[in-house]
């Protein structure tokens, strides 16, 4: 972060976070946001707003656009599924850019996880691993959104069905549901046909039917204006 | 009135303004404008703001009407020496000068630099704190909005560089900085820093404060109102700009401060009022937040409705019915990828179907014509989006100016494509309470393991994230699966008596009022 040393112990010490929210439109910033992706790589983290803020410097200046950067954002918006990052991240790359060869394999996995597709999801995955294994927790991340959907979805997931969603199988499968079994409130039960099932958590999403109804209250502005007539 | 020419530029490419050169004398000032220059000045010293709206709204439109239709006013150098020379004074007037100039006569090159140059000026004497005036804030959302559009104006000016002649080209080169995407978003946000409106509004809701209850305006001790309005306006300005560059949540992010879940300053400008809520809107349905995006069209395009009459007079009228139009196509747009028409008033809803019936419906079939559709509605109702860059000479001169927006609509016809098969599910789940996955299969003609992920695709698209990363439910029709089992809830919404019973009330108090008034003899 250039701006600490000009005059030492004097000048506040940015963030980039609070470079972002401070000064948003500052071409200036740029170096730091670039060094701030791969920091958010490396250890784990995600900003939205400094990968868009990026994004928007480069649709300003786009001869300043590094193509592995871009690349990197996209690989982290993926990992924020289901939130709509990864689309919000496409709206600012130009056209020309998106249809590089890496960029268009980042938009048909992103568009397979869109539509729940997690079989193809994985083999195309499979065939891309240089570039995606270097992103520390891109695998966990799509598991957890994997079974972020299934939970909105089914009560109980017959076992080949999630197998299939997470991509793991066998032994290591057995010890993932046991890890779930453990922290998550998952639980096991014998389908018809004797197949194995995972019964999730209750939530109002796979029971509707919790969702509370909404009350028929009327908000006191609008009795209000009833009152003089009834007066 | 800063936009109601929004659309299509090119329409008014054809002209150029030597034409009306041949009559217009830019030094020659009408006595009427000598007095309407004369009287507006005083009564901005004079800080009367009811006068100076009158005449900013009913003598410049007038004196428009009668003199100037598409000529441009008298130039500022011909009328300083009426008003004292006064500086600010004539950076007020040339602010009019070029809105007016721009919606009525071509501008030329050089007349865009100097506008931007105008606004940096007033800009910057406003935000140096030396101004004491009150000004409309009809006025002050028309500067925000104006510069919105002619910075949107511009971009699209020198995206077109084909048919531009040498001279054009030398001057775009020349004046690089002129509606700089840097400078623009700056001065908006160096207004809304200046100007403390979001700590305002913040101390509003302590109770500390009174904004909304006086407009912004200061009637006790008469300061002025005029850096925090900009700075007011310059959020809704920026939500605009950051749509136009197809940034949708940071856009959002702008208007955080102003709650438009309740009537406000935002509200008493239509313009404001259009503009913010189009852009939510807009801004919503691209973010997948659908409910939101339905709400607030819904909320405001009754209110358009029940107000349209008041401002037929006003010169905004015409914008106020395109941007009508246009929101009832995004309307559109959202119920057919979010089907909760209750959300929807029944005037609203009337409306709607008298205009879009047919197209929805063949919107849900989703094959090649109804791609065709969302193409028409979301082209014709989006924002102008730009690309922000300056031209790049050393290549080819070629015109990118749709490049953009064909980006903004490819993005979304994807995201249709993505939902195209959840209508034809929805449709057999109103039928059943439950379904064996096998049979749903065989009904929607895909296989089973097709099935279950057009289900997931239907639970993740019905499911959205809202501002605060919560998981927002907006399926009127759902499910869960147990197994191989679906199981069906349709949520209905309990009927709001309540709100019936005091609508019906207030309708025979006002139909006995009306009977009371009728003389039979």
């Amino acid at each position: 972060m250039g701006a600490q040393t000009e005059n030492g112990a004097q000048k506040k010490v940015y963030t980039v976070e609070e470079l972002v929210a401070v000064n948003p439109y500052n071409p200036d910033i740029l170096p730091d946001l670039e060094n701030y992706i791969n920091d958010q790589v490396s250890s784990q983290k995600y900003s939205l707003d400094a990968n868009l803020c990026l994004l928007r410097l480069y649709q300003f200046q786009p001869t300043r656009m590094s193509i592995k950067i871009v690349a990197q954002i996209l690989i982290k918006a993926l990992m924020a599924m289901p939130a709509p990052d990864f689309n919000l991240c496409l709206f600012l790359i130009p056209e020309r850019v998106q249809v590089e060869e890496q960029f268009k394999m980042l938009i048909l996995l992103s568009h397979y996880l869109e539509t729940g597709r997690f079989r193809q999801f994985w083999d195309e995955a499979a065939k891309n691993r240089s570039m995606l294994e270097i992103i520390p927790g891109f695998e966990k991340a799509v598991q957890a959104y994997a079974i972020h959907v299934l939970s909105l979805t089914y009560q109980k997931v017959p076992r080949t069905i999630l197998a299939e969603a997470v991509n793991i199988e066998g032994p290591a499968l057995d010890k993932f549901i046991e890890h779930h079994v453990a922290n998550d409130g998952w639980t096991l039960e014998t389908g018809r046909g004797r197949s194995l099932l995972v019964v999730f958590p209750q939530n109002e999403f796979n029971h509707p039917d919790m969702k509370r109804k909404s009350k028929d209250a009327v908000p006191l502005e609008h009795v209000v204006k009833v009152f003089p007539i009834l007066g | 009135m800063a936009s109601a020419y929004d659309y299509d530029d090119s329409s008014h490419e054809g002209r150029d303004s030597s034409h009306e050169g041949l009559e217009y004398d830019p030094n020659y000032v009408p006595d009427a404008v000598k007095t309407f220059v004369v009287h507006l000045y005083r009564q901005i010293r004079d800080k009367n703001v009811y006068e100076i709206h009158q005449m900013y709204e009913g003598s410049f439109q007038l004196l428009t009407e009668r003199m100037f239709r598409d000529t441009p006013w008298p130039s500022v150098e011909a009328v300083a020496s009426y008003v004292d020379n006064d500086h600010v004074f004539c950076m007020l007037y040339k602010e009019m000068w070029f809105r007016h100039l721009f919606a009525r006569v071509m501008p030329t090159g050089m007349q865009r630099v100097e506008s931007w140059d105008n606004y940096c000026n007033l800009f910057g004497v406003v935000l140096h704190g030396v101004v004491n005036m009150q000004l409309p804030n009809q006025w002050l959302w028309d500067m925000v909005d104006e510069f919105v559009y002619q910075f949107q104006s511009y971009c699209q000016y020198r995206s077109k560089l084909k048919s531009r002649s040498h001279e054009e080209l030398q001057l775009i080169r020349q004046y690089d900085q002129a509606w700089n995407v840097y400078g623009v978003l700056n001065y908006l946000q160096a207004l809304v820093e200046k100007s403390t409106i979001i700590q305002i509004l913040e101390r509003e809701k302590e109770g500390l404060e009174i904004f909304t209850a006086t407009d912004g305006y200061d009637y006790d001790n008469g300061s002025s109102n005029v850096l925090k309005m900009l700075g007011y306006y310059s959020m809704i300005g920026l939500l605009r700009v950051h749509c136009l560059l197809g940034d949708y949540s940071t856009g959002l992010k702008c208007l955080v401060p102003i709650d438009i879940s309740q009537q406000g300053v935002y509200t008493t400008i239509i313009g404001s009022h259009i503009t913010t809520i189009y852009h939510y809107g807009f801004a919503s349905l691209m973010l997948r937040r659908y409910v939101d995006a339905i709400q607030e069209f819904n909320k405001v395009l009754l209110y358009i409705l029940k107000t349209k009459q008041f401002h037929q007079k006003s010169p905004q009228y015409d914008q106020i019915l395109k941007k009508n139009e246009q929101m009832f196509a995004l309307l559109a747009l959202s119920l057919s990828l979010c089907p909760q028409v209750k959300l929807v008033e029944e005037n609203v809803n009337n409306h709607l179907r008298e205009k879009y019936n047919d197209k929805m419906l063949r919107m849900q079939r989703y094959d090649d014509e109804a791609y065709s559709l969302y193409d028409e509605l979301f082209s014709y109702a989006c924002p102008k989006f730009i690309t922000p860059s300056a031209p790049v000479f050393d290549e080819p001169l070629g015109n990118y100016n749709q490049d953009a927006y064909r980006l903004q609509l490819k993005l979304f016809l994807f995201e249709v494509k993505q939902q195209q098969l959840l209508s034809g599910v929805r449709n057999f789940l109103k039928l059943y309470s439950s379904i064996s996955i096998g049979k749903l299969a065989t009904y929607i003609e895909v296989d089973e393991p097709t099935l279950r992920t057009v289900l997931m695709t239907y639970k993740h698209k019905t499911h959205a994230v809202n501002s605060k990363g919560n998981i927002i439910s907006h399926a009127d029709i759902d499910f869960y699966i147990v197994e191989d089992v679906l199981h069906i809830i349709e949520s209905k919404p309990a009927k709001r008596y309540g709100d019936y019973f005091i609508k019906q009330i207030l309708k025979y108090e006002g139909l006995i009022t009306e009977l009371e008034r009728v003389r039979l003899d």
